[in-house]
Parts: C-alpha cells; structure tokens; sequence
C-alpha cells in the first residue's frame, strides 16, 4: 500500500490501483453524506479532480494520484456514503484506475513514512 | 489576529476531546469524538448540553420594567409592554430601512428585562442600546455568568433531577432555579427545535454544573456543528446567513415575531425603526421569501449555492443561505431566499452545485416538527 500528501491510499491489483481514502482523512472529515464518482472509461490526468466528497461539514475533491483510465468505481459508497466513515481502507474504496505510466507509484510514501507525514 | 475568547467551559471542552474552532471571537467546540452526526441524533433521541457562552446576556433596568419595556419596544417591533413577568419572547432589532441588526430573546424577570443576543453582534448591540436608551435606561451586557443550553426530549426530565419545579414551565416561560445549589436563570427554549432549557449560571458555577448534568445517561455534549444541523432542520434563522441588515422581517418569514398591537392599526403601531418600510412590507408582501428547500438528490446544496427557475439558461432567481445534509430528515435541506411567485411549497426549481442545475423543491419549514411544551 501506497500513500498520497492528499491522504489516499493506492493498492496494487494486477494491473490496476485501487485509490481509497485513508483512516485519517475519514475522520477529519467527519460523517461523509455525498460522493460523486467518475464515469468508468475516463482518461485522467495525475491531480485531476476526479472525486467530490461531501461530509456534514463541507465539500472536498480526490485528485487522481496517477494518469491513466478510471476502469472500476464503487457505487456502493455511492448508495451508503457512511460507508467511507466505517471501513475507510477496506469495503469504502473509491475507483480502480489502470495507469499509464505505473513508475508514478514510486514517489508516494509507504506506510512508515505517511505514519510518520501525519503525525 | 487577536486572541480568540474562551468560555468558562473551555477546559471542560477540552477534557471531553472538543476539536475547538473559531467562532464569533470564540474559541468554540464545533464537534466531540462522537461526532456531529452522532451529537445531532442524540440531541432529537435524548437531551444535548450545548455551552451558549458566546452569545451576549444583557440586562435592562429602568424606573420599572414598564418603563424599560416601553423604552425597548423604540428599537423592536415587538409587544414588549404586554409581555408578562417570567415570559420570553423572539426579537429583531431593526436599522432605519428595516433591514435586521440582529435577532434576539427578551424575558420579562420582574424588576427588569433580560436579554440574549448572537455573539458576532453582541458588541453592537449593547452600544446601540446604550446610545438609544440611556440614561432612562441602564444597559448592563452581563459578563460573569455561562450560558448553556440543555435540549432534547429528555432534557425535562433530566432538569426536574435539580429543580422539580421546571415540569411546570411551558415553552417561553422564564424562572430563577436553585439548581443543585447554583442560581440559574432558566427560560424553556433553545435553538434545536426540541424542547428544552437554556440556563444562565455564575461563570464560576458552570463547570460544576456542566458536569452534574453530562453525569446523567441521557446527556452528551453537543458541538456547533449539530447546532446547526439542527437549528436548520427546525428552520430557524441564523444570523449573518439566513438574516441579515439587507433583509426584512417579512420577507424573512418573521412577520409572526411582530405583534398586531405594533401593526398598522394596532393600539402601538409602528414607532421603531424602518417601522413605515417594514410594515408596508407586511401589508402588502414581499417580492421574495424565505423558504425551505429539498434538493431531490443526495449532493448538500450550501450557502452561497444559487437557484434558478430553468435546468438551463436564465439568471439566478435566488440564493440559498444556509445548507447542509439533515441528519432526522437523512437528506440534504436548505433555506434560501426566492421569488415569491415561486414560493409556494412544491414548486420545482434548480441549484447549480459545481455548475451543474441539480433539480430541488420548495418545501414547508420546518423540516421535522417542533416538539415544544406550548
């Protein structure tokens, strides 16, 4: 597992990244009530925003980590934002994207090192 | 920046793992641990403790509260002479177009009235009452006492622990309690649409008395966040946002708060300020109205969010001022300011969220009833 400054978590699975948020940016936060996902099929570019998140405080955007194509999104955080509260590194992932250019993961920090970036 | 403000209950705030924010000066908790959500539930389930220290606690005193009462009623367009001793009632102070300087509750304590206001005006009302009022009347902003609000179902019967007596307070009444050995000045009200209290303590009394109350099961303390939510659910105007100097009382939706003996024909009519703009507005309409607003999808529509009559093209015809998702309605809510031709409850409008026309519906206020002990 992989983690961004903009708190997102990436995780290889075969060819593509599944892109989640992390426990910590879940609960800053607060309770998650809206999540507008991007259609399957579009091409990204790396900081694109590609997420709107909503929690009872206030709108913020997912910027896609990599470039490369959004293949997969999870709509059951869609129908149950809430879900990004419960299981925020687990069932709450956001999208699968398959990357252009995957040596982009090589700059994102692991565990220790987002540990250590939050605190 | 200038050093924020802390209330009697910081410490406490802190103790209970508050993520303390600016607020109005203050230094405030907009959550605890549990949450807003969590808080807001509990608060429409149970009973919430929120610290209201911020707000201003003002006292009028005069030869006799007739006279102050009388005194009063130049600034507002409320009965204030014909309100009894040990009720409260809703107020707007008024600028000289009518636009609203802040909103307000005024109780009636015997010998004098007594007065609660928002914190972010707190500061400017005191000194347009002092240069209005004085000398015949004495403005006193009241420095040394906490201000808490205890609300929810439960709150009666949590209350009644400490003073049996606030079982026989309706809503609006006004009493001095003993409350487990501490002077409170109790008024059944609050800002959440539930019944409850808010209870006016010595500063120094607050911490204790905060405690003594969170010790009961039924009670948690609840952030502004929930405050909000909540005070948005049961429609209530926040000022700055849903009211402020450019808006009237009538198109506010606050025409109820102006008695008829203060109306045009009424035995005290007029005589406050932005009294002929006001009135006139009440007698015959405004062009726009406050109204509740459902958005029919699941995205929040904010302040600031506009509303347009089409699904494209055309100007904004209005603006939402207060927004957010409702936690007892579980969707999102919103107020907002429309035509009043596209007032009625029902009518089919748009919000552009994130410059998409997103299709939302004017809808009655409140968004979950009133549970009041009228």
């Amino acid at each position: 597992m992989k983690y961004t400054e903009e708190h997102e978590w990436l995780l290889a699975e075969g060819d593509l990244i599944v892109v989640g948020i992390t426990a910590h940016a879940a609960e800053q936060l607060g309770d998650v009530v809206f999540v507008e996902l991007p259609e399957p099929g579009t091409e990204v570019s790396k900081e694109d925003e590609v997420v709107v998140i909503e929690s009872v405080k206030a709108a913020s955007d997912i910027l896609a980590p990599l470039d490369g194509e959004i293949v997969e999104v999870n709509e059951a955080i869609v129908e149950n934002p809430a879900l990004v509260n419960e299981d925020p590194e687990g069932e709450a992932w956001f999208f699968k994207i398959k990357p252009t250019d995957p040596s982009q993961m090589h700059g994102y920090m692991d565990a220790a090192a987002y540990k250590d970036f939050v605190g | 920046m200038t050093e924020l403000l802390r209330t009697p209950l910081f410490d406490l705030h802190l103790e209970l793992g508050g993520k303390m924010v600016p607020f109005a000066d203050y230094e405030m908790p907009v959550q605890y641990p549990a949450g807003i959500m969590a808080e807001h539930n509990h608060t429409r389930a149970k009973a919430g403790l929120f610290d209201v220290s911020h707000m201003g606690q003002v006292i009028l005193r005069g030869a006799d509260v007739a006279a102050v009462a009388a005194a009063l009623e130049t600034l507002i367009p409320m009965d204030v002479l014909d309100l009894p001793e040990g009720r409260q009632r809703y107020g707007l102070f008024l600028n000289d177009a009518g636009g609203i300087l802040d909103d307000l509750m005024f109780a009636n304590r015997g010998d004098h009235l007594f007065l609660v206001v928002n914190a972010a005006c707190k500061a400017q009302d005191v000194a347009h009452l002092k240069a209005a009022l004085e000398p015949a009347v004495t403005v006193e902003e009241i420095t040394d006492r906490a201000l808490m609000a205890l609300q929810g179902p439960m709150a009666e019967a949590v209350l009644t622990e400490f003073a049996p007596e606030v079982a026989q307070m309706r809503f609006m009444d006004v009493r001095t309690l003993d409350l487990d050995g501490v002077e409170a000045w109790v008024s059944r009200s609050g800002y959440t649409g539930e019944d409850g209290f808010e209870i006016s303590v010595p500063a120094d009394r607050a911490e204790e008395l905060a405690r003594r109350l969170l010790a009961h099961d039924a009670v948690a303390p609840i952030g502004l966040g929930a405050r909000d939510s909540l005070r948005l659910e049961a429609g209530l105007c926040l000022y700055g946002h849903d009211i402020d100097q450019g808006t009237l009382p009538g198109e506010a939706g606050l025409g109820w708060a102006i008695q008829k003996v203060r109306r045009s024909g009424g035995a005290r009519q007029g005589g406050f300020p932005g009294a002929d703009a006001v009135l006139a507005q009440l007698a015959d309409g405004p062009a726009r109205k406050r109204v509740g607003l459902r958005p029919e999808g699941r995205a929040p529509m904010r302040e600031g969010v506009e509303i347009f009559a089409e699904a494209e093209g055309g100007a904004p015809v209005g603006r939402v001022t207060s927004g957010g998702f409702g936690p007892s309605v579980g969707a999102p809510v919103a107020m907002g300011y429309v035509p009043a031709d596209l007032a009625a409850a029902g009518t089919p409008l748009f919000g552009e969220v994130r410059g998409k026309r997103l299709p939302l519906t004017v809808a009655p206020l409140p968004f979950v009833p009133a549970n009041f002990k009228r």
